[in-house]
């Protein structure tokens, strides 16, 4: 299976709505693609670490989504929970390597350890 | 003459020239000792009715709008039987036959009239003086021509550097003007202020942009143009202007008095009990000489008020004269004056003075008594000083410390409160309004007060020119200790200190418009906001200008955004708009058919008479929604916050004991107001009869249908919260119901903070209040009324409709499926 290793092109920077997302759908995971006000775009597991809400479905704000069951805040950079102690149990979201080549965006659909992607 | 066929005694007539905050206190105070002595008349000059004159400056620099200044409105005139004639000026007093007639021949035959005509702004007689251009700062039409002015831009000189001159100056800056203050004196506000003082505040002053030129005698106003081009000054200067305000003193307004042949010296002359020459004619406020003295401050024209109205009452009163304080209105600029600072023989001085934090502080003391007092910088200690010298305290005791203030005096330790603590329960607070600490304590303990905003509300300190919040604040703090908050309204988030409150009037203040535009003006401190106060935003920039602010949809929780509710597994429920609770065979054929079509999990039915399709995956949600749709089923906003419900009993249709038609007029409601935004979700019912089998009476507005019409109900909850409902009115028809419904409703739309309930803000702004707007100022509910129609004019389009067309695809589509690509390898 070579396809979850490459980059993939899963369509354009103006494909997202601004302070919004969008989904990809792998094998493994919902990835949720989020663009900020500032036009970044990060991309991280659909899936909140305190009961899986669907953060895709939260308000994003600066850098940031809050999921929308119960509020928690992820930071869309490294997806830690905000928070003492990084959210519940210390769990943060899986982030997904992002390249943005002539204003699409290529995803790298694996896991990959907590850094800025993008 | 024939017998009066009325068998009762005749009042006697009361009439009244002019309707400033003098006449209006009086009427308040007169009113309370007895209101029915009199029947009223009033006459004012000006087309409206009587506000808060004091609180112009903060109207001018966009802090405040008009409404917010309206001391009585229309309804409180009517709710007292008072006749008031606006716009008509008093041209003259017939004494003989005791009648007064107005320009435009209206007249009003008195026993007792009162002369309340205020004072006139004074006018330079310099050549160029009546360009247009010119003005003065007086009234709301001044306040108005000079923001319409400001708002093309340019330079402004204010002729003359005192109280009024300097606050117009701040407000026309703030409104974006160039502004030069020129002053006939070598210092600013040397009527209140020493020369070290005047200094002081002239730094402060040109800190914030404004050029201050004194000892500057205008000679003329030039013109071009057929308007003002600027000021010529005598030593040669000339100031380019594109508006002239002249703001140099004001002079009793004393004409129809002086026609009507009373005695007249600066002002109207009264005696201490405010009897004019003339014994059935008395005068009040600015137009007033008064032992030689005449007032332009509120505080001695509310003690002349209170004297007044006790005489007029029946009582035995006399005013003795008043000693005043001053208060700068800047934001900024803090000064304090009150007494007299002259040098005299036998008097000595203490000064303190810290010049690098801007703090000067001087009292002047006559055989060890405080007759002056000048702050700035500094001015907490204000009322206490002036309570010092307006008792005439002998001082020698702690006459080391004394300048320090009363946190220090008597080797007292610093704590904030001590100086409130230890005024006695007589001390004013209050210095507009006359309240005293006695009373402002015992009205936060019998009524159970937690805010400033209560202690406004219920004692009116204040609640006139604000400054004294502090003190209000320290009683707060010292009668409930920790249970009050010092820091006074919550913030709306961590985003900003602003209290929900304020950024809502804000946002109507200064003409905000958009979310970024909110967040640079009133500076919020994220970039982007948060969850919290974004929603909140966007509902207040929709509710202040429906049909000009294009909604935030990113700014919505998720609810609203896709018009559907998020559930715990990310799936969505939704439930399909029935009116009043009523459905048909085919609707509920469609509902089957969506069910099994798209494998709906589960099927409910709503404690609001609703179904709920529950489980429903996003990406079904525009095609669950075309087949509604198709049914004629549209959005139910179960998911918003929206109108709800609407839930009613069968009433007539079928009850025996039915007594109107609650379904109809349940589904009448439900299709006036669908689709409004409001604060928190309301739900509505109407039962047909009092067994209230809707249960109206734990609604957030509620019908109870009677045989003589409908009783309106609101400010239940039975969530998590369990409460009744009170009752707000009675109307006999369903349109009057259907009014009153709708307005309350707007009321809490323009009002209330986002996710507060009905219930909390009826609670927080008084029941009383509500139905004071509501059922007794008919104009003001109809005014609502008409707000509310004109918004849902941009309202009253189902979400699910456009949605199923296409609108907002994005939001239910995938960007990508890799699942696939995957399966074709």
């Amino acid at each position: 299976m070579t396809i979850n290793t490459d980059f993939i092109d899963i369509g354009t920077v103006e494909d997202v709505p601004v302070r919004g997302s969008r989904l990809v759908k792998t094998p493994d995971a919902t990835i949720a693609i989020f663009k900020t006000i500032g036009g970044q775009i990060f991309a991280i597991e659909d899936k909140c670490p305190h009961l899986s809400g669907p953060l895709s479905q939260g308000i994003v704000h600066g850098n940031r989504v809050t999921c929308p069951l119960h509020n928690l805040v992820i930071d869309l950079s490294n997806g830690q929970a905000d928070g003492p102690d990084g959210g519940p149990n210390g769990k943060c979201v899986k982030t997904f390597p992002i390249e943005i080549v002539d204003g699409r965006i290529l995803l790298k659909p694996i896991d990959v350890p907590s850094e800025k992607v993008a | 003459m024939a017998p009066d066929i009325v068998d009762m005694p005749q009042r006697q007539k009361l009439v009244i020239v002019g309707n400033g905050m003098a006449p209006g206190r009086m009427l308040e105070e007169l009113l309370k000792r007895s209101p029915r002595a009199y029947d009223i008349t009033i006459f004012n000059a000006e087309p409206r009715v009587n506000y808060d004159r004091i609180m112009l400056s903060p109207v001018l620099s966009a802090e405040k709008k008009f409404e917010d200044i309206i001391i009585h409105d229309d309804g409180w005139y009517a709710a007292n039987d008072i006749t008031l004639h606006k716009g008509k000026r008093v041209a003259r007093i017939d004494r003989d036959a005791k009648v007064v007639e107005a320009e435009d021949g209206t007249s009003a035959s008195y026993d007792r009239l009162v002369l309340a005509t205020g004072s006139s702004p004074f006018i330079i007689p310099v050549p160029g003086h009546d360009l247009p251009g010119v003005m003065a700062y007086r009234d709301l039409d001044d306040v108005d021509a000079m923001v319409e002015a400001a708002e093309r831009g340019g330079q402004a000189v204010v002729i003359g550097g005192g109280l009024l001159g300097l606050e117009a100056a701040a407000g026309l800056q703030m409104r974006g003007m160039d502004v030069t203050v020129i002053h006939l004196m070598p210092t600013l506000m040397e009527r209140q202020l020493d020369t070290a003082a005047g200094h002081l505040l002239r730094q402060a002053v040109e800190a914030r942009g404004i050029k201050v030129l004194t000892e500057a005698n205008t000679q003329s106003i030039t013109e071009k143009d057929g308007k003002v081009s600027g000021v010529q000054l005598e030593d040669g200067q000339l100031l380019p202007a594109d508006i002239v305000v002249m703001a140099v003193g004001i002079k009793p307004s004393s004409g129809i008095a002086k026609d009507a042949g009373l005695t007249v010296g600066r002002g109207i002359s009264v005696d201490d009990t405010l009897c004019t020459s003339d014994p059935a004619v008395s005068a009040v406020g600015e137009c007033v000489e008064h032992r030689g003295m005449c007032y332009g401050l509120v505080a001695p024209l509310y003690e002349m008020a209170k004297t007044l109205a006790a005489n007029l009452a029946g009582e035995e009163a006399s005013y003795t004269g008043s000693v005043t304080s001053t208060k700068l209105k800047v934001t900024g600029i803090n000064l304090f004056s009150a007494g007299d600072f002259a040098d005299a023989e036998g008097r000595e001085e203490i000064v303190l003075r810290d010049a690098s934090n801007g703090v000067y502080r001087r009292l002047v003391l006559e055989d060890n008594r405080i007759v002056g007092a000048v702050l700035h910088g500094d001015v907490a200690d204000g009322a206490w000083f002036f309570d010092l010298i307006k008792r005439g305290t002998d001082i020698s005791e702690m006459r080391d410390t004394v300048i320090f203030g009363q946190g220090f005096a008597g080797g007292t330790p610093l704590d904030p409160t001590a100086a409130v603590a230890a005024l006695p329960d007589d001390g004013e607070i209050c210095g507009c309004n006359g309240i005293c600490k006695g009373t402002i304590v015992e009205a936060i303990g019998e009524l159970g007060l937690k805010d400033v905003e209560g202690v406004r509300m219920h004692t009116k300190a204040s609640a006139s020119c604000g400054s004294c919040t502090g003190l209000v604040e320290q009683l707060l703090t010292l009668s409930l200790g920790d249970e009050y908050d010092p820091a006074g309204v919550p913030p709306m988030c961590g985003c900003t200190d602003l209290g929900h409150g304020d950024v809502r009037r804000l946002i109507v203040a200064k003409n905000l418009k958009t979310i970024p535009d909110v967040m640079q003006e009133l500076e919020w401190k994220s970039s982007c906001g948060c969850a919290k106060c974004r929603p909140a935003l966007n509902y207040y920039l929709l509710a202040a200008w429906p049909g000009e602010y294009t909604d935030d949809n990113q700014s919505r929780f998720i609810n609203e955004r896709v018009h559907a509710n998020i559930q715990k597994d990310g799936t969505y429920s939704v439930v399909p708009r029935m009116w009043g609770g009523i459905t048909s065979a085919d609707e509920l054929r469609a509902i089957a058919d969506v069910t099994d079509k798209f494998n709906v999990p589960t099927v409910k039915v709503t404690g609001g008479q609703r179904i709920d399709l529950l489980g429903i995956q996003k990406e079904d949600l525009p095609a669950v929604w075309a087949d509604l749709n198709a049914a004629g089923l549209v959005s139910g906003h179960a998911y918003g916050k929206a109108l709800r419900t609407v839930k009613t009993c069968v009433g007539t249709d079928w009850c025996r004991f039915g007594t109107q038609d609650s379904t109809g007029f349940g589904i009448r409601i439900e299709k006036f107001m669908w689709g409004s935004w409001t604060p928190a979700k309301v739900k509505m019912a109407v039962s047909g009869c009092p067994r209230n089998c809707a249960e109206a009476t734990c609604k957030d507005v509620g019908v109870i249908c009677v045989d003589s019409g409908y009783e309106i109900h609101f400010a239940g909850a039975a969530g998590l919260e369990i409460k009744g409902t009170v009752v707000l009115g009675h109307a006999s028809t369903e349109d009057e119901a259907l009014e009153i419904i709708v307005a309350v409703t707007q009321l809490y739309r323009e009002q209330a903070y986002y996710l507060e309930r009905i219930h909390k803000w009826a609670a927080r702004v008084g029941i009383d209040t509500v139905r004071e707007q509501i059922m007794d100022d008919v104009d003001r509910r109809k005014a609502l009324f008409e707000r509310f129609c004109y918004s849902q004019k941009f309202s009253q389009i189902d979400p699910w409709a456009e949605r199923a067309q296409g609108d907002q695809a994005h939001e239910f589509m995938p960007l990508a499926d890799l699942t696939r690509m995957q399966a074709a390898e």
